[in-house]
């Protein structure tokens, strides 16, 4: 983990509304290289808005989001031309959506899927392009035999690992993902936090997880942010939030996780 | 009953003016589809309205026509359009390359080398080389301006992964002055080179997808290859069976039920020139 | 100064969903462990002795009070320190073994005690195979190395919780009740890795109820009674 002092990511003040309706409102934080922050809450609280607002997707109603690009200099997002944050997008960050759909282009083989930021950004070599997809399908764990084969043949778990990998190729400092394990079953949930948790130490990746699943936080985040109703009510390191939770909502949020 | 009259090439001077300007536009912004109000003519789409419509905005009374479909002069739409700009503009008209001032084509480029004296005009039924890739209008738009052009390669890709090679034979993409990625056309990606330092203007129309495009002369054109996989101009490794010529774009030609064919130039003014034969005016 | 000092500290819990009663655990917490010393906390079950263990590691918080831990020579209050100054901590400060093994699902019990030294920067095949060599002095069966340790009897898992504890070197150490599930022969084994630690000059602070190992591995033992907070319901 590298110990550069200057944050990687700053929130400062973001606040959201949709009309009269409150997305988010003053979320401050600051996010350092190699450090993993799950942003959790139930249905409403806001999180899926403030994971929306730190990757451009969407405009804040107040407050601005601050990024510290590859060259050292610090940027407002806001003031990125949409030239350079679609490069950002390709390079220097990942987004892994929930349905794996969503990140994915369906009907072009897997090879394709991960190769393609890599064409994007100027590899020009089949060869190259090709070898570096089959080691990224070998390293989220899908047979490299299918590297010819489109997503709409995979199973869930496969085509989120595929996500992931597609995300990962360009090697980005930052992944924002979107419930990753929403919707898997129950063993295919664990191999994925699995890997994920593997990659994100290996990689020494930036990230942060919206997920309404405590054990997902505990297991892949080194701090957490509880929310609702558009509101941060808690927030500091994983494990003390989880162990020794000091808000009324925490504490109910933590009892309610049924013993396994 | 009254012949209708016609505007000089059919189409009003202010329509004439709206072309010409997107034309413009076009030429100063190489391989970029400017969007135009493409008119009613009297052909269907499908059947070269876009040429028809740049054609006739450029047209003027000293200009010598050819028109060609396929290489061939003599095909019904080649001989249709020919027709109708002799009757709508009075324009003498050739099947000769080397006479003619404007060339509309579908399908093909001459094999003549062209000169700064000509104007080569494409007919071009979906001018979006992303098209079949991204449907939306609104992301290959985007594409365009930020130059994000990764999905284009993904398509080679993906042929060199399903059959070994790049699939595409014709209609190939290209990038224009290092910028734009355009589709040249469904003409064969043998003749892709031709549109690199050509010294003749080349224009594009496409009528129902209401899109013109230009390279000026003399630009830089490149066809997209991998580099493990370089772009081959490719062609049956035949000779024409008239004029013996083993560097020309053929034709098939099936000559009977046994299976017989044999290969002419697909370029018949060329052939024909070639073969020094007597030619009609 | 020493390498783990406490001063004032207390701890109470507010249960807001039984109406906000508040318990409190342990007020005015004072002690201080020197390099190379290894000092026990005893007292009865529910005295607060894990309690005391987890502030020093900073999973839980404390309300009032100093916990200072030299960290490259400066002292850090683990009270006040933020989320990353923590985790800096534990990387290299401090290591905490826990009574009770929290295993990952699909990792290898070698990968489980070899992570710590891989997070600190030692290379993965070097990280393993001393990760190897302390299960093996810790009798753990060397086919059961690259399983994951959930179907491991209790007390194979408390001994790849201790290797994992005990393999780096930090200069700080937290055990509590590493010996709970062990029987005497690995009782033994762990006492020596405890008396090692402390020849290297490692701070331990301790939860032992097992008398003997406690007078064979503590120089002191702090009675945590001597601390507990005096509340209102």
């Amino acid at each position: 983990m590298s110990e550069t002092d200057a944050p990687l990511l700053l929130a400062e003040g973001l606040t959201k509304y949709y009309g009269r309706q409150l997305g988010c409102r003053e979320v401050s934080f600051a996010l350092y290289e190699g450090e993993v922050l799950a942003v959790v809450g139930e249905s409403g609280s806001g999180k899926t808005t403030l994971l929306q607002l730190l990757s451009t997707q969407l405009a804040p109603s107040a407050g601005r989001v601050r990024y510290r690009l590859r060259d050292g200099v610090t940027r407002d997002l806001a003031e990125l031309s949409e030239a350079e944050r679609r490069f950002l997008f390709r390079t220097d960050w990942g987004y892994v959506h929930q349905d794996a759909a969503l990140g994915l282009r369906m009907n072009v083989s897997a090879g394709a899927n991960v190769g393609e930021r890599l064409m994007a950004v100027g590899w020009r070599h089949y060869g190259r392009i090709r070898g570096t997809a089959t080691q990224w399908l070998d390293r989220v764990e899908i047979d490299p035999e299918r590297i010819d084969d489109p997503p709409l043949t995979y199973s869930g778990g496969m085509r989120q690992r595929l996500q992931i990998a597609r995300n990962l190729v360009t090697q980005p400092r930052l992944v924002f993902m979107d419930e990753p394990t929403g919707g898997l079953d129950v063993s295919v949930q664990a191999r994925l936090l699995d890997l994920l948790r593997g990659l994100v130490t290996e990689l020494g990746l930036a990230a942060v997880i919206v997920t309404h699943d405590l054990a997902v936080a505990r297991l892949l985040s080194h701090r957490i942010m509880v929310m609702k109703g558009g509101e941060v009510i808690e927030h500091g390191l994983t494990d003390q939030v989880l162990d020794d939770p000091r808000e009324p909502y925490s504490q109910l949020l933590v009892s309610s996780i049924l013993p396994a | 009953m009254n012949a209708p009259a016609y505007n000089f090439a059919y189409l009003d001077e202010q329509t004439k003016r709206m072309i010409r300007r997107a034309i413009l536009k076009a030429i100063a912004i190489p391989g970029y589809q400017v969007p135009f109000a493409s008119r009613e003519m009297p052909m269907p789409y499908g059947w070269g309205t876009g040429g028809v419509q740049v054609t006739a905005s450029i047209l003027g009374p000293d200009d010598v026509l050819k028109v060609i479909d396929q290489g061939s002069d003599d095909t019904t739409n080649a001989v249709s359009i020919r027709k109708f700009f002799a009757k709508t503009a009075g324009v003498q008209t050739t099947t000769r390359t080397a006479e003619a001032s404007i060339i509309q084509t579908r399908h093909r480029i001459p094999e003549t080398p062209l000169t700064e004296e000509q104007i080569l005009v494409f007919q071009v039924p979906i001018p979006e080389p992303l098209r079949f890739l991204e449907p939306r209008e609104t992301e290959t738009r985007r594409m365009h301006a930020l130059a994000d052009y990764g999905l284009m390669h993904v398509k080679l890709y993906e042929d060199i992964a399903r059959h070994g090679h790049i699939a595409t034979t014709y209609a190939y993409p290209v990038k224009v002055d290092g910028r734009y990625v355009m589709d040249p056309s469904p003409t064969p990606k043998f003749d892709n080179p031709k549109m690199d330092d050509c010294a003749a203007l080349q224009l594009f129309g496409a009528g129902r997808e209401k899109r013109i495009y230009a390279i000026p002369p003399h630009t830089k054109v490149v066809s997209l290859d991998f580099e493990d996989h370089p772009f081959e101009p490719s062609r049956t490794p035949k000779s024409c069976a008239l004029c013996g010529a083993d560097d020309t774009y053929l034709d098939e030609v099936v000559t009977d039920d046994k299976g017989g064919r044999l290969f002419v130039c697909s370029d018949s003014d060329y052939c024909e020139d070639r073969r020094g034969a007597e030619r009609s005016p | 100064m020493d390498p783990l000092q406490l001063t004032g500290v207390a701890k109470s819990f507010t249960m807001h969903l039984q109406g906000g009663i508040r318990l409190p655990v342990v007020a005015g917490v004072a002690f201080s462990v020197g390099a190379g010393e290894c000092v026990a906390l005893a007292g009865p079950s529910g005295a607060g002795k894990s309690s005391v263990l987890k502030m020093i590691f900073g999973n839980y918080r404390c309300d009032t009070g100093q916990i200072l831990v030299r960290h490259e020579g400066e002292p850090i209050d683990v009270a006040r320190a933020d989320a990353r100054a923590i985790l800096k901590l534990r990387r290299t400060t401090i290591g905490y073994v826990s009574q009770f093994l929290r295993a990952v699902p699909r990792i290898a019990a070698i990968d489980v005690v070899a992570e710590p030294l891989v997070a600190a920067g030692v290379g993965r095949e070097a990280a393993r195979a001393r990760a190897g060599d302390l299960l093996a002095r810790l009798n753990v069966r060397e086919r059961l190395w690259e399983l994951p340790p959930a179907t491991f009897s209790g007390g194979e898992q408390q001994r790849v919780n201790i290797a994992r504890g005990f393999l780096p070197a930090l200069p700080i150490l937290l055990l509590d009740e590493p010996t709970a599930s062990l029987d005497a022969a690995n009782r033994a084994g762990v006492m020596d890795l405890i008396t090692e630690k402390k020849k290297c000059g490692t701070a331990i602070a301790s939860i032992v109820h097992d008398d003997d190992v406690r007078a064979r591995t503590a120089d002191r033992v702090i009675d945590i009674t001597r601390f507990s907070a005096q509340g209102t319901a």
